[in-house]
């Protein structure tokens, strides 16, 4: 009996007797000597461990005996585990090295400012382009606050760095917009196409950018579209100037989802009580639809279809200045049509697909006369169609390198007639395109590529290397450079009638560096670019001209310092001149201003639950023609300087279950003159200003969201 | 005979082993159980100590569905509590990683469900204003899903009710509705039974404290 009590004695208490206390303690740093805190210290596999203080000291008992593994976690650094003798572990030094992770890993990103939701440290949301005063929740005027872009505001598109709106391309999920503005009249510029609220990401490259992208000389807008929406939701509007409504809805399993968008819009009630300078005399009236499906085929696959259809007409007549006394007519009627179909797949371990299609057309009827002269009207009709298809692959290499590579094809038809005498062409454009993205260190990065294309109207072939490197100097600050040559085909409006035309040509020298915080941002860019090749109109057509732009571009913007006050400052300087169509010489051209600066501010009242948003910009004077100076004072008056404050008051509430926005908002609230340039008549004798057609525009709007949860606002307080 | 005893013994000695395991665990996690409720857990040193313990258990133990919770709830508070939004993603990131491991031990779980909801008003708070759609909705859908699984969890009724309390009246947010809805959680609080002393059981004094503030 007492060897079985010895049995159980033992039996019973054997794990207290073994369980003999050890002192573990020591002090963890991280390479640089720097005590680390908030280290999980532990022996694997044991309950037993302890955090490190502040000065990275720790210390423990544990029962463990013999040969153990000590591991110590922190985020932001590689975990690290020791061999120890538990017997034997007081004053252990442990040192953690950084860990690659996202917030260390350089990304390219000289020229480029990116909007998203998606990524972190990104420069604006998109929803700020939406809440932007005086952009009247247009794309494109937003992108004019930021550096680079110019306040050409009496002509459509992009103006960059000294090149022109037609050299700034536009891509949806990877595919060209042919025509991303509505047709517009004469010094009244044609909005955006397309609403802020279809993407989830927007890049704006002011230069520098991938070779994945062609036939751009100075800029490329890249708009990515959201993926399947949150749930099922509809939403109505209604404007002084129009109504819109929508239908989104998500399946049940939560793997597809389409939607059906329609709008109206009529200027014309508006234009009765608002006297615009040129007297409407048709329209303006848009009707506009759109349909978009979205399907997940697999955890990794995504299919996305986006059809859009707008048809609009306007026209104006305005005193004429060849003819005093009498007034000249234009109207247009547009209709285009944008699809879009893309899909993304993974392909195992490594690789993953992107292919995309795209069809889009659009027409133009142009009758313009001046009345009164008895003379035919001109009845001008322009049709364009493109057809596109892209591959890309992608391979990544190891855990942050890549290569892509891939091609796209476009066949396009451009038509035009001036009183049914036509004067059309077509053309087939290949490319292809490669390039790496390779991490040298995970802070340091370079991306080489390049691009070939042939435009069969051209009949020739170009091929632009393009170069890029960007170094991260700590958690928020990198400098980057990109080099880069682009091809651009010249405007149909010169292929059309000269078919002995090649590419224009732009070569890109860019450094800039940033720092991004979760708060404020800080970016330079200096940048200098080459023109060649430009289309010549006088004394012949060639690709004689040429030209340059150099500039430096600040931005800063701060969510910090001021409470529910979120700010920007971009200021752009820029030294261009070119010769090109009919100058006589090299100038600085009539769309580029020296000096241009924007400030937008928003202020959020949380008790009244109203945003504020005011936007200043500034440009001083840009050149313009006077036929009256001889040639070698070409272009050598200028406007005076453009000042524009936009006001927008917006007020957030839900009237029964919708989530509700009033907005108002006033572009050029004081009134301020804009002149944009002069037209003279054909004698020289008289001139006109080009100015809006309207001082300030005053919009106000109600936006009703249903089926929307808004239980977010837990937040405001805990 | 002796042999027979003997192998018994044997037995009963493996047998006190493993219990004394599990009452190891059961002995780590009440003690770290105990203070959820004290204001004192709530600095932000205390919580990454408190998150760290645990990982540490989770890590050992692997079956047991309630450290991976507990170490994602510490996680979900350190982001209430801290000073820096930017550090925000990556402890969500880390909490929605260990309730990931929770749910495959213990599907369908209403307490799980309220962490998430939590998680989603945190990531939320980086930037209310292009943040608010996607993550309200989650957090909202979260809760319930929480309340779905079991309707008698007194945190489904004390979120909404913070929820309600916070939420600015525009928005639908009303201190006479949360109010109500404070004192229903505090009436499911009374009826709640534990599952053990380890389950999850926080909350009550704070729906009390929120509960003097809609007044």
């Amino acid at each position: 009996m007492f060897r079985i009590n010895l049995y159980l004695s033992l039996l019973l208490f054997s794990p207290v007797i073994l369980l003999a206390q050890h002192k573990i303690s020591g002090k963890v740093t991280d390479n640089r000597k720097r005590p680390l805190s908030g280290v999980n210290v532990y022996i694997k596999g044991a309950y037993d461990g302890a955090t490190s203080k502040a000065d990275g000291s720790f210390s423990f008992t544990t029962t463990e005996a013999g040969e153990r593994i000590l591991a110590a976690t922190l985020s932001g650094y590689q975990p690290m585990e020791i061999k120890i003798t538990t017997e034997n572990g007081e004053q252990l030094s442990i040192v953690l090295k950084n860990a690659a992770n996202a917030l260390r890993v350089v990304t390219i990103s000289a020229g480029s400012f990116e909007a998203s939701d998606d990524k972190k440290g990104t420069v604006l949301k998109p929803l700020d382009i939406v809440t932007t005063a005086g952009a009247g929740a247009d794309i494109v005027n937003a992108i004019k606050t930021l550096p680079g872009a110019q306040q050409t505001n009496d002509r459509e598109g992009l103006f960059v760095r000294g090149g022109t709106g037609y050299e700034t391309q536009t891509l949806i999920d990877g595919m060209l917009v042919r025509n991303p503005f509505s047709s517009s009249l004469p010094d009244v510029p044609g909005r955006g196409r397309f609403s802020p609220f279809l993407f989830k990401g927007t890049t704006f490259s002011s230069g520098g950018y991938s070779a994945q992208y062609g036939q751009a000389l100075s800029s490329a807008l890249v708009l990515e579209s959201t993926d399947l929406p949150q749930r099922s939701s509809s939403s109505v509007g209604l404007s002084v100037i129009g109504v819109n409504a929508g239908v989104e809805n998500l399946s049940k399993d939560k793997k597809s989802s389409w939607g059906v968008e329609g709008d109206y819009t009529n200027l014309a009630p508006y234009f009765q009580v608002v006297k615009p300078k040129q007297t409407p005399n048709l329209g303006p009236e848009i009707i506009g639809t759109s349909l978009n499906f979205r399907r997940k085929t697999s955890p990794t696959g995504l299919l996305k279809f986006y059809g859009y259809g707008n048809w609009s007409k306007m026209g104006f007549s305005s005193p004429s200045i060849e003819y005093p006394g009498d007034r000249e007519s234009y109207q247009v009627r547009n209709g285009n049509i944008y699809t879009n179909m893309t899909y993304r797949e993974s392909l195992g371990k490594d690789w993953r697909i992107y292919v995309g299609i795209s069809f889009s057309n659009n027409r133009d009827n142009i009758v313009t006369d001046t009345l009164g002269k008895g003379q035919t009207p001109a009845d001008i009709r322009l049709r364009s169609s493109l057809n596109q298809s892209r591959v890309m692959l992608t391979r990544n290499i190891g855990q942050f390198s890549a290569i892509r590579f891939g091609g796209e094809y476009q066949y396009a038809t451009e038509l035009f007639s001036v009183n049914h005498r036509s004067f059309n062409y077509a053309d087939n454009y290949t490319a292809a395109f490669a390039e790496g993205d390779i991490y040298f260190t995970p802070s340091f990065v370079g991306r080489v590529g390049g691009r070939a294309e042939y435009s069969s109207v051209l009949a020739k072939m170009n091929v632009a290397p393009r170069v890029s490197l960007a170094y991260k100097v700590d958690n928020y600050s990198q400098f980057s450079v990109a080099y880069g040559d682009y091809y651009q085909k010249p405007e149909p409006q010169y292929l059309r009638f000269d078919h002995g035309l090649g590419y224009m040509k732009a070569t890109h020298y860019i450094a800039s560096y940033q720092r991004v915080a979760s708060d404020y941002t800080f970016r330079t860019e200096v940048f200098y670019k080459r023109y060649a090749d430009l289309v010549k109109t006088a004394p012949y057509y060639s690709n004689n001209g040429k030209g340059y732009a150099k500039g430096i571009e600040l931005f800063w913007r701060d969510r910090k310092s001021i409470k529910n006050v979120d700010y920007w400052i971009s200021y752009s300087w820029l030294d261009t001149k070119r010769d090109y169509l009919n100058y006589p010489k090299e100038v600085q051209p009539d769309f580029a201003a020296t000096h241009t600066a924007s400030l937008v501010y928003k202020h959020f009242f949380p008790k009244l639950s109203t945003n504020l948003g005011l936007t200043y910009t500034f440009a001083t004077g840009r050149p313009y023609y006077n036929p009256n100076l001889p040639a070698d004072k070409f272009m050598s008056e200028k406007t005076m300087d453009y000042h524009a404050l936009g006001v927008s008051a917006s007020y957030l509430t839900t009237i029964r279950k919708a989530f509700t926005i009033f907005v108002l908002s006033v572009s050029n609230a004081p009134g301020n003159k804009q002149v944009f340039g002069y037209r003279y008549s054909s004698d020289g004798l008289r001139r006109g200003e080009i100015t809006p057609s309207v001082p300030r525009f005053i919009f106000l709007g109600m936006f009703m969201n249903f089926g929307i949860d808004r239980r977010q606002d837990v937040i405001n307080n805990l | 005979m002796k042999r027979l005893l003997l192998s018994l013994f044997m037995i009963g000695g493996l047998a006190t082993v493993a219990t004394a395991q599990s009452a190891q665990y059961q002995d780590a996690m009440s003690k770290q159980v105990a203070d959820l409720d004290s204001s004192g857990t709530f600095a932000p040193d205390a919580l990454v100590a408190k998150t760290n313990t645990f990982e540490r258990i989770a890590e050992a133990e692997k079956t047991q569905w309630l450290p991976y919770y507990y170490a994602a709830y510490c996680q979900v508070m350190s982001c209430f509590v801290g000073q820096d939004k930017g550090k925000i993603d990556e402890l969500a990131d880390k909490a929605a990683a260990n309730l990931d491991k929770a749910e495959t031990l213990n599907p369908k779980n209403s307490e799980v469900a309220c962490i998430r909801s939590l998680v989603a008003s945190a990531r939320l708070m980086v930037d209310p204003a292009s943040r608010g759609m996607k993550y309200g909705m989650e957090a909202g859908q979260q809760i319930e899903l929480a309340k779905s699984y079991n309707a008698e969890n007194p945190r489904v009724y004390l979120l909404l009710g913070q929820s309600l309390l916070f939420t600015p009246e525009q928005f639908g947010g009303s201190k006479s509705k949360a109010k109500t809805m404070l004192e229903t959680a505090l009436q499911k609080y009374a009826a709640f039974k534990p599952e053990s002393t380890i389950a999850p059981h926080w909350g009550e004094p704070y729906a009390k404290e929120l509960l003097t503030k809609a007044q």
